[in-house]
């Protein structure tokens, strides 16, 4: 923890242009995450959510723009703090991202094999435990073609939070579940979140996880490609000055949002 | 700060209660007790209640977890109720979500060939096993053929034209390298030898009789068991990972006409033709070397000429449909087979390579004896 922290967002995105060549995909991001905040990307398909998190994860350089973590850049820094910063992360990818030539075991043990300077038996019994985190106790030596989808989401939880990290980032972590798992895995996620204290930023479009779990949000727009939306969801719902924001939070079509509102 | 070592310590509070009491920093880098220490003094416990203490705790991480979650799973198998006080913020949560699921009894993972080859019946149940399969489905694919004679085959015809593409004209440069040194170095053995009784011009005969038969097919048949067969096996096995293969099936669609044939046909179509630019280039070769050995272009070709049959090509040419046929076989089965995952691809692809090798070297002697004793 840097003194800037104390005064600064834990995450600062600073007038943020993604491109994929000449195609812009968002331009002027400008948003703050605080510590503790349960953060969502939202917007319709195809906006360039996911794309905005690969950009956080330092996974693709922003055609302008910055990203600072704790008041530190991203892109800017070297790579020996760019695995220092990225040491403090957990992330889950749309389709779990596990080994599948490992184990759960094997998987969850990679991290901690390489930052940690635990001994073999101690990472053993942590591994134990994340996985009795996300309920899947005893599965260690299953691979991850050998258990649902659903059990592969929480797997690939277990790895994001085997180094206790600062940030979670979860790209559409309940997609292909069903509503009561889905919910089950917003509650996991929560708990885990407020018991470790981190903070978690969350590309999802699912609004019940949404509402449920999320107190700040930015919505991303693929027609003006910016960001139209910028707050709590819940006052966006209610409150927000874009039409097409009030109607993607109510899952409601044009016609009939100016009658509520 | 002043870091403390972590320990604990258990103490007699109440007839039935006993209090573990945990202290220090459970963080890493510092030496934490393991389980199995505490394990030992529980063996010998009376009470019915054991209550962790946090009173004295200073930092913690995931190992702290760790140990307090061992010890609510032992004292369940003991029967002794376990609870926590005094903890820091977090600690009793997190022990709660932990818990909220029994855990799995461990199962046995499934069999694998991996040292267990070495015992007899099992490596002959593999190879049974592995025999079936092979069975079953160069018997799917007959069907297939059979259906597409038929006109009735969902195959396309624009998959046919993208695989002897790649087949085909990608494969030309490594062919040229390959025949070109294997003309070159049939006519370096061969020179050598001959020279003893002054017959260098013989080379001729036997570099044109040698691709023409033998190396020209064989060494094409290798490069493409590794280049194409190997691709075929890593393209079904990838598609087999991404459910691929399973949604071509629910689409009423048979992997076997949709994806196989497509890809075996047109090495069948294209290996004789890269057969016979591996000869052409081999007797190239040849003469590089018999020119070096001062034997003219014009004596090479003519004593080649005498060498040259239509039966020496057509054996070659037979051949190469058989080779096709074989490494197709590998790569495409070894893909349709494969397993879902990284590992399972990569062994795919290895499985397709060394089984069309060593079909390739059976049938050939096969072949080569079938044709001594019928005298072709």
């Amino acid at each position: 923890m840097t003194d800037s922290s104390s005064s600064r967002a834990l995450i600062e995105v600073r007038d943020l242009t993604m491109a994929y060549g000449s195609r812009v995909i968002q331009s002027d991001l400008n948003f703050d995450i605080n510590r503790g905040d349960i953060f969502v990307i939202m917007g319709g398909s195809g906006c360039g959510k996911s794309t905005l998190l690969k950009h956080m994860l330092g996974l693709i350089p922003p055609s302008s723009g910055d990203i600072f973590y704790s008041g530190q850049s991203f892109f800017r820094a070297d790579e020996d703090l760019k695995g220092t910063m990225r040491q403090g992360w957990g992330i889950t990818y749309q389709s779990g991202g596990l080994f599948s030539a490992m184990t759960l075991a094997e998987n969850i043990t990679l991290p901690l094999e390489l930052y940690t300077r635990y001994s073999r038996a101690e990472i053993a019994d942590i591994v134990a435990y994340k996985l009795a985190l996300v309920g899947l106790a005893g599965y260690q030596s299953y691979y991850p073609s050998e258990i649902s989808g659903g059990m592969q989401k929480r797997a690939a939880l277990a790895r994001a939070i085997a180094l206790d990290p600062e940030i979670l980032f979860f790209d559409e972590p309940s997609a292909g579940l069903d509503p009561i798992s889905s919910r089950l895995l917003d509650e996991l996620i929560l708990q885990i979140k407020e018991s470790m204290g981190a903070t978690v930023v969350m590309v999802t479009h699912e609004l019940p996880s949404i509402f449920a779990i999320a107190n700040n949000s930015v919505y991303l727009d693929n027609i003006s490609h910016t960001m139209i939306g910028y707050g709590n969801p819940a006052d966006l719902r209610d409150h927000s000055e874009q039409a097409v924001v009030r109607q993607f939070l109510r899952r409601s079509a044009a016609a009939d949002v100016e009658d509520k509102s | 700060m002043q870091s403390q070592l972590p320990a604990f310590n258990l103490q007699d509070e109440a007839p039935d209660t006993t209090t573990l009491a945990l202290t220090g920093d459970w963080t890493q880098g510092h030496p934490a007790p393991r389980f199995e220490a505490l394990q030992r003094s529980l063996v010998g416990l009376n009470a019915s209640h054991l209550c962790a203490d946090g009173a004295g705790l200073g930092a913690w991480d995931s190992l702290l977890m760790a140990f307090l979650l061992q010890c609510h799973d032992d004292c369940q198998a003991r029967n002794i109720e376990f609870a926590t006080r005094n903890m820091p913020q977090g600690i009793e949560q997190l022990l709660a979500v932990a818990t909220a699921v029994d855990a799995r009894e461990a199962s046995e993972p499934p069999a694998t060939l991996g040292l267990s080859a070495l015992n007899p019946m099992h490596l002959l149940r593999y190879l049974w096993g592995e025999l079936r399969e092979s069975l079953a489905f160069t018997g799917e694919v007959t069907l297939g053929l059979a259906r597409l004679l038929r006109g009735k085959a969902n195959t396309r015809f624009v998959d046919f034209r993208n695989f002897c593409f790649q087949a085909g004209p990608e494969a030309f440069a490594i062919i040229t390298l390959t025949s070109v040194l294997v003309g070159m170095i049939l006519g370096y053995l061969g020179a050598v030898q001959l020279q003893q009784f002054g017959a260098e011009i013989y080379v001729a005969n036997l570099v044109v009789i040698g691709m023409l038969r033998e190396m020209g097919v064989l060494m094409t048949a290798v490069v493409m068991a590794g280049r194409t067969g190997a691709a075929y096996a890593a393209q079904l096995g990838t598609m087999q990972t991404n459910e691929e293969i399973d949604a071509i099936t629910t689409m009423g669609i048979s992997p076997i006409e949709f994806l196989v044939l497509p890809r075996m046909l047109a090495l069948i179509c294209i290996m004789p033709l890269l057969t016979i630019y591996a000869d052409l280039l081999g007797v190239i070769g040849g003469g590089i070397v018999a020119g070096g050995m001062g034997i003219s272009p014009v004596q090479y070709i003519t004593q080649g000429e005498t060498a040259l049959s239509f039966s020496h090509i057509a054996v070659g040419l037979l051949k190469s449909l058989i080779f096709a046929t074989l490494i197709a076989v590998a790569g495409c089965r070894a893909g349709i087979n494969s397993g879902r995952s990284s590992a399972a691809v990569g062994q795919a692809a290895t499985s397709a390579v060394v089984t069309a090798i060593i079909y390739l070297i059976v049938a050939d002697a096969a072949i080569n004896i079938l044709f001594q004793q019928l005298k072709i």
